[in-house]
């Protein structure tokens, strides 16, 4: 079966698939910073003391939570224009993502901040810290431990996501995959080394997860 | 203008109600399926047997390292290549349940991992033999564990559905990307869509949180 894998071709289209690879990096760091953006505000708002504030954020977290980003993607896609507003796809699909992954960070971010109990807070005030150093040196520290695995998590799956942003034409590493799929009609060269690529990332982030984790010392909430 | 694409919208509701029909159909067969791959490789993967663990090791890899556009792309476009011609609802069976199994693999070795081992090495003393321990020992309590995320891979699974409608089934995604054509009201169109999913999503997400408030497991003193 493999016999048949054409490795000259591939070779011609390195290029295309580097071109791929590098596309996809930079629309998912990009939604990333924005989901972390649109997360930390949802997640303010949830857990704000105003109730409609609260109940408007929960019902966006609950919406996008239960429908499938495809359906998120084309309802910017087809609907942002009748609106009046026209968005090239890249910037479409950025949005999507962003405000896609954003909810699911909110609810990280969220289980994060509950997490570092209400004595830990009581006790630093005690120590007569203020603000910025209850959270600088007591809250975030802890925080953190908690929401960066998961965070992380949560930005592999953002890149795999990213590969739906193909479907409105917009160029990363699967359409990469497709158009040497349709040009020389070898899907098995063209979806594999797209399919090896995406695991590279994969790989990549897991690796820096590990390392994360490893790093930080962990205080488990009593 | 919006009265009346709201109108033709209504009369085509017929054609939306099929769609959800058949992602329902799609997603029930691989969920099925996927959860009966999954539970026999999550317990192959558990027990640490040899060479068919690194194998599943690398099937788990695959499947969460790359997008599932990709894989349905893999068995779409490149299995007819290997003499194995599928039309698009096998392919989107197949792929779904091969997708879901990874998933579910996980989700079943690491409840099982989590059950203490004081619990299999007294069903050993008492002279239980594999298959009993694992039936009225391990099982029932890892399902503890298990049980919450699996609904919530079921989930995941139904909105991932939504991705095959690119190889041409007519889940409700493609009904929507139909309509669109014909009715030039993204927001209208895909805001119905995204009610469908929530209809079948939302009770899940609820009942995937009610289990983990109500399995919370504590193997606190063995």
């Amino acid at each position: 079966m493999l016999e048949a894998f054409n490795f000259r071709v591939l070779f011609d289209y390195m290029p295309l698939f580097l071109k791929g690879l590098w596309a996809t990096a930079w629309l998912s760091a990009i939604s990333l910073a924005g989901a972390l953006l649109v997360g930390m505000v949802a997640c303010g708002a949830r857990l704000s003391k105003f109730r409609i504030l609260s109940a408007l954020a929960g019902a966006y977290i609950e919406a996008i939570r239960s429908t499938p980003l495809l359906a998120q993607l084309y309802f910017l896609y087809f609907g942002l224009p009748s609106l009046g507003v026209r968005l090239p796809e890249y910037q479409t699909g950025i949005l999507a993502l962003s405000l896609n992954s954003g909810a699911y960070m909110a609810e990280i971010i969220r289980a994060g901040v509950l997490s570092v109990s209400w004595g830990q807070i009581e006790a630093a005030m005690a120590y007569g810290l203020n603000y910025f150093q209850r959270m600088r040196y007591v809250v975030l520290p802890q925080a953190l431990g908690i929401t960066i695995p998961p965070l992380l998590g949560q930005a592999i799956v953002l890149v795999k996501d990213s590969a739906l942003l193909s479907l409105i034409s917009v160029f990363e590493l699967t359409r990469a995959g497709q158009i040497i799929t349709s040009e020389r009609f070898m899907p098995a060269e063209g979806f594999f080394t797209t399919a090896l690529l995406y695991l590279l990332i994969y790989y990549a982030l897991k690796a820096f997860s590990s390392w994360w984790q490893k790093r930080l010392i962990f205080v488990q909430p009593a | 203008m919006w009265l009346y694409y709201f109108k033709q919208l209504v009369q085509t509701f017929p054609f939306f109600l099929k769609g959800l029909w058949m992602t329902v159909a799609v997603s029930g067969l691989s969920l099925v399926m996927g959860t009966a791959i999954g539970f026999a490789a999550g317990i192959v993967r558990a027990s640490r047997v040899p060479v068919l663990g690194k194998l599943l090791f690398a099937y788990v890899d695959f499947m969460r390292g790359t997008p599932f556009l990709v894989q349905v792309f893999i068995v779409f476009f490149i299995l007819p290549e290997w003499g194995i011609q599928l039309e698009a609802f096998s392919a989107a069976v197949l792929s779904l349940t091969l997708y879901a199994g990874a998933y579910i693999c996980e989700i079943v070795s690491g409840g099982i991992t989590a059950v203490p081992p004081g619990q299999t090495e007294a069903a050993k003393a008492t002279g239980l033999n594999w298959f009993q321990r694992m039936r009225y020992v391990v099982m029932p309590q890892a399902m503890k564990t298990i049980l919450p995320p699996l609904v919530g891979q079921y989930v995941l699974l139904i909105k991932d559905s939504s991705v095959v409608s690119v190889i041409g089934v007519t889940d409700v995604t493609r009904v929507g990307w139909f309509t669109v054509q014909r009715i030039p009201e993204g927001l209208m169109v895909f805001g119905l869509v995204g009610i469908l999913y929530f209809v079948v999503c939302y009770p899940l997400i609820r009942l995937a949180n009610q289990l983990e408030k109500k399995l919370r497991v504590d193997f606190g003193g063995l």
